[in-house]
């Protein structure tokens, strides 16, 4: 039952081969017998579930069943839950419980879905590989010994250990794509503004922005028809119609043409890695699909930029957390310096620091223009690049990372090396563009991920375009040994 | 050394906004601590700000009346610093779009002149919270209901040259935020406060001297006297040799002095860059057009008005113009009475007393205007004499009445003022009183021609106290007649 996919669960639900009640106990079980060696989850919240799980097969007996209704997942702790914590994967926040949902999860509670719980996360979304989290690091199913990826490293672990079928996830720099990747499931990172942020803890505003991870594009569609769509609540969200992801999984990839930027198959990237990623997109040719070379010449400026504005803003955005209203406070503080000292001090881990001191230091007076207003133009040059390139083509293809999951502890004294593990992601999130990662082959026993980019809410063209993929392949049937 | 005084203003003025400027939370003052403070407010993680578009319009319509540019792209920025009742650890603040630009006021000089006043910008950012230092031993309270109130700062020209100029200024601000009706202007709950900038420099000097800061003046009255006793500080200082240290100080009313509120001058880096949860602000003319279109009377063209229109004095003028509540009370009356003139002696005069005298505002007064109107009225149509309507004014103020104008009427009876203008009356009342005074009579017809207007003097006082509330004027009359008949 464990590796069942969304649609596949819906079809069983409705067909009434099991109940919600019995595929959700199923999974919790397999979390409480499973999880100790992955780590997948923060909470878990088995009781809620059960509770909406009855509650949906009652609603199926009365007749009132939607496609969701009863379907479990699981969100990342970033995404506030009414009354359950939601730490961020940080010490900071591991007594928060909001008094509201994120409208992402309102929304999937409305949709009749049931949440096993909340999913492990780099802290504060904050890193590539799930290390920095407060609650520990998660483990990559296909061999534990390695990193999931991150920052949504629970949520793709969660997936490929056949937990859930489908998890929230956001991406600021690559946070969906890269685990997805790592894990040899399916994610997408929307375009900016289509998923409602109210709710989602920021990191950097605007560059965060909330997607999923599933087993493959056609539960990718099901979960972003629930995300998708304009919120009130939150000002960047955009007005703009949700078509049915799901309506157009199947149209023909004939005539699409496909760009490959040639600044992301340079020597960054292993011959193996190369070799899957080009097998992929001989694949989409077998499928009807013409390919050219297409330039993003400032490619290599989205690694400084990132990290100019992505701590900038999570320098302001931090601050809230000050020991004064919620979240940790130190003991016995001798006055508001020393807990504001004290308390964040204590509170954040190290990658978390880092990242506001550069912040603070990017927008101290005399610097702004030097870094943070030179970024927002290399911004703009990289919005510009993409813009240009999906003016000859309709998506592009590229590859996710420049290697497969690495090993825990390998990359944890080297932050910048960290960084880069965002090179071909992070320009994305600078862009604004929505983006995919689907399972494209193995390399040395890991998954290595394929990567999708398209023009400003071409979701529904990347969906298809994973869809098809995958029509014709089996690289996301794939489960880690065990599992 | 003769020294000249320079002097800015920054007016933090509240909007009467019935929500906040980033949330749905009421803005009403008073309540329990922390109730009107929602997650947005609280500053909670998830949380996302959405811009009232209300303060928007506020801040049009000001920057409107005070003649300025208005920012067809206005960006909202965070100022980062750490205090308990700032909940987010940045203020959503305008840096470099405010909403209003350069624009300018004129102030009234006591010579009575006009001095114009320009104002460098006006941007909207929220308030904070307060912090609550008693009552919880060695802790401190934080109240957040008033974080995120939407606020405009209102930035001068440094071109005040006196610290009567600065009260004057900081007074007709208060004026064009409370006709413009958005800010309610009760200083004593913090709806307006004021920063003074103040340095001096030798006259004839260009370059402007060090500077100080005079934090949350919240007076007219204490606006000048913090600046005079700043420029006393400041000159002392600088006979005696000595400079200025660049600093913020707080003004003690109860000693009438400032003192430095930080020993040393730190300057503060904000770290300001542009709030990415918050969109730029786009107007474009139709929206100002259309905002312009509500724009209401404002005090200078309500004050030239009344003197062009209705003869009234600029004193006068001025004073009934300043505030939106009296020129409103004063209208009200006038129209009713069909008389400014009289109108405007009343309200400065009895009606102007009883506020000082009862220490309350104009809405606050018993007499509605209405009422008022209708009591000139009667004086007019001689139905009261002066002394009648004042007795008839006061009841009211007593709560003899109740707020009809018909109550005028009532009270006229009950009290007995009215005026007896009927001749024959009051001719019967003055031969009684000539057949029983004959030495005054006699007296009267031995007074040379020329002196007899005093003479009458006395019959005047008799016939009025042989019968309350006769006409003065009829008496006069009838008593000039029948003495003329007796010689």
């Amino acid at each position: 039952m464990h590796t069942k996919t969304i649609a596949e669960i819906a079809r069983d639900l409705a067909a009434g081969e099991y109940s919600s009640v019995e595929i959700t106990t199923d999974l919790l079980n397999r979390v409480k017998q499973l999880d100790g060696d992955i780590n997948s989850f923060i909470t878990v919240t088995g009781e809620q579930a059960l509770a909406q799980a009855k509650a949906a097969d009652e609603r199926r007996a009365a007749g009132q069943a939607e496609t969701w209704t009863g379907i479990p997942m699981a969100h990342k702790d970033i995404f506030c839950t009414d009354g359950v914590v939601t730490s961020c994967g940080s010490k900071m926040l591991s007594n928060f419980a909001a008094p509201y949902d994120a409208t992402v999860v309102e929304k999937f509670n409305q949709a009749g879905a049931v949440s096993l719980g909340k999913l492990n996360m780099d802290e504060f979304a904050m890193g590539s590989s799930n290390e920095s989290s407060f609650y520990g690091p998660v483990a990559n199913p296909w061999n534990k010994d390695h990193v999931p990826g991150g920052s949504s490293g629970g949520s793709a672990a969660a997936v490929a250990a056949g937990f859930v079928p489908g998890a929230t996830a956001t991406d600021t720099g690559g946070s969906i794509r890269q685990p997805a990747a790592f894990c040899g499931v399916t994610g997408i990172k929307p375009t900016y503004g289509r998923v409602s942020r109210w709710g989602m803890i920021a990191y950097a505003s605007s560059l965060d922005q909330g997607g999923c991870i599933t087993r493959n594009a056609e539960d990718a569609a099901m979960m972003m028809n629930i995300m998708a769509g304009y919120d009130a609540k939150d000002s960047t969200c955009v007005e703009q119609p949700v078509p049915d992801y799901t309506s157009t999984l199947n149209d023909s990839l004939e005539g699409m043409t496909i760009g490959l930027p040639k600044e992301y198959f340079s020597s960054d990237l292993s011959a193996d890695m190369q070799q899957a990623v080009r097998d992929a997109i001989s694949e989409y040719e077998k499928l009807g699909a013409s390919i050219k070379e297409v330039s993003l010449p400032n490619a290599r400026l989205a690694i400084p930029a990132y990290y100019i504005i992505a701590p900038a803003e999570c320098s302001a955005n931090l601050s809230r957390m000050d020991g004064v209203r919620f979240g940790y406070r130190c003991d016995d503080p001798q006055d508001i310096n020393d807990l504001y000292k004290r308390s964040r001090g204590e509170g954040f881990g190290g990658e978390v620091k880092r990242r506001i001191m550069i912040g603070a230091y990017a927008l101290s007076a005399g610097f702004y223009d030097a870094y943070y207003k030179k970024a927002q133009q290399v911004r703009r040059l990289i919005k510009n690049d993409f813009s240009a390139a999906l003016k000859e083509v309709d998506i592009l293809a590229a590859p996710v990372s420049p290697t497969p999951a690495f090993k825990r502890g390998e990359k944890t004294s080297d932050p910048v090396e960290m960084y880069l593990e965002d090179i071909f992601t992070i320009s994305l999130n600078l862009a604004g563009m929505p983006g995919m990662s689907i399972p494209c082959g193995q390399v040395n026993n890991l998954p290595v991920g394929l990567q999708l980019i398209g023009d400003y809410f071409a979701e529904d063209r990347l969906l298809n375009a994973a869809h098809k993929f995958q029509q014709a392949t089996d690289w996301h049937l794939k489960t880690p040994a065990g599992i | 050394m003769e020294w000249e005084v320079v002097i800015g203003l920054e007016i933090h003025a509240q909007l009467a906004t019935k929500s906040k400027i980033f949330s749905g939370a009421s803005t009403q003052y008073g309540a329990e601590a922390n109730t009107q403070a929602c997650a947005v407010d609280l500053g909670l993680p998830g949380v996302l700000p959405v811009f009232n578009e209300e303060a928007l319009r506020m801040a049009v319509k000001f920057g409107l009346a005070i003649d300025a540019d208005i920012g067809k792209k206005s960006v909202f920025d965070r100022k980062n610093y750490f205090y308990p009742d700032l909940p987010k650890g940045y203020q959503t603040t305008q840096l470099h779009h405010p909403i209003v630009g350069m624009g300018h006021i004129d102030i009234e000089l006591d010579d009575g002149s006009t001095k114009r006043i320009n104002v460098t910008r006006a941007h909207l950012e929220e308030d904070a919270g307060k912090s609550v230092h008693e009552g919880f031993g060695s802790m401190s309270g934080i109240d957040l209901n008033r974080a995120g109130t939407p606020l405009v700062e209102i930035v001068s020209e440094p071109e005040m040259r006196s610290a009567k100029e600065a009260a004057a200024y900081f007074r007709k601000m208060h004026s064009i935020v409370t006709y413009l009706g958005i800010c309610d202007g009760d200083l004593s709950q913090g709806s307006m406060r004021c920063d003074c900038n103040v340095s001096l420099r030798p006259k004839g000097q260009e370059e402007f001297g060090t500077r100080t800061e005079i934090k949350n003046v919240n007076s007219f009255r204490n606006v000048e006297r913090a600046i005079e006793s700043e420029i006393e500080r400041q000159m002392d200082i600088l006979e005696d040799g000595g400079s200025i240290v660049q600093e913020t100080r707080l003004y003690d009313a109860d000693k009438n002095e400032t003192r430095s509120m930080r020993s040393k001058e730190v300057a503060n880096d904000y770290r300001y860059f542009p709030c990415p949860d918050l969109l730029p602000v786009i107007i474009d003319d139709n929206y100002i057009e259309a905002v312009r279109e509500t724009l209401p009377e404002l005090p200078d063209d309500k004050r030239a008005r009344f003197v062009k229109d209705h003869g009234l004095s600029v004193n006068d003028a001025a004073v009934l113009a300043s505030d939106r509540e009296l020129a409103h009370y004063f209208e009200t009356v006038a129209h009713s009475a069909n008389d400014y003139k009289l109108a405007a002696n009343w309200v400065q005069g009895d009606v102007s007393a009883a506020l000082n005298r009862l220490e309350i505002s104009i809405s606050e007064l018993a007499v509605s205007a209405e009422q008022l109107g209708h009591i000139l009225k009667l004086i007019k149509d001689n139905t009261l004499n002066t002394g009648g309507a004042r007795e008839v004014f006061n009841a009211l103020l007593e709560g003899k009445g109740d707020d009809t104008v018909a109550s005028v009427d009532k009270l006229v009876d009950s009290l007995g003022l009215k005026q007896v203008s009927d001749t024959g009356a009051i001719e019967a009342i003055v031969e009684k009183v000539l057949a029983d005074n004959p030495k005054l009579v006699e007296g009267y017809l031995n007074t040379p021609e020329d002196k007899r207007a005093k003479a009458i003097g006395p019959f005047i006082g008799l016939t009025r106290k042989a019968a309350a509330g006769v006409n003065p004027q009829v008496v006069m009359d009838v008593l000039k007649k029948k003495l003329s008949e007796l010689g």
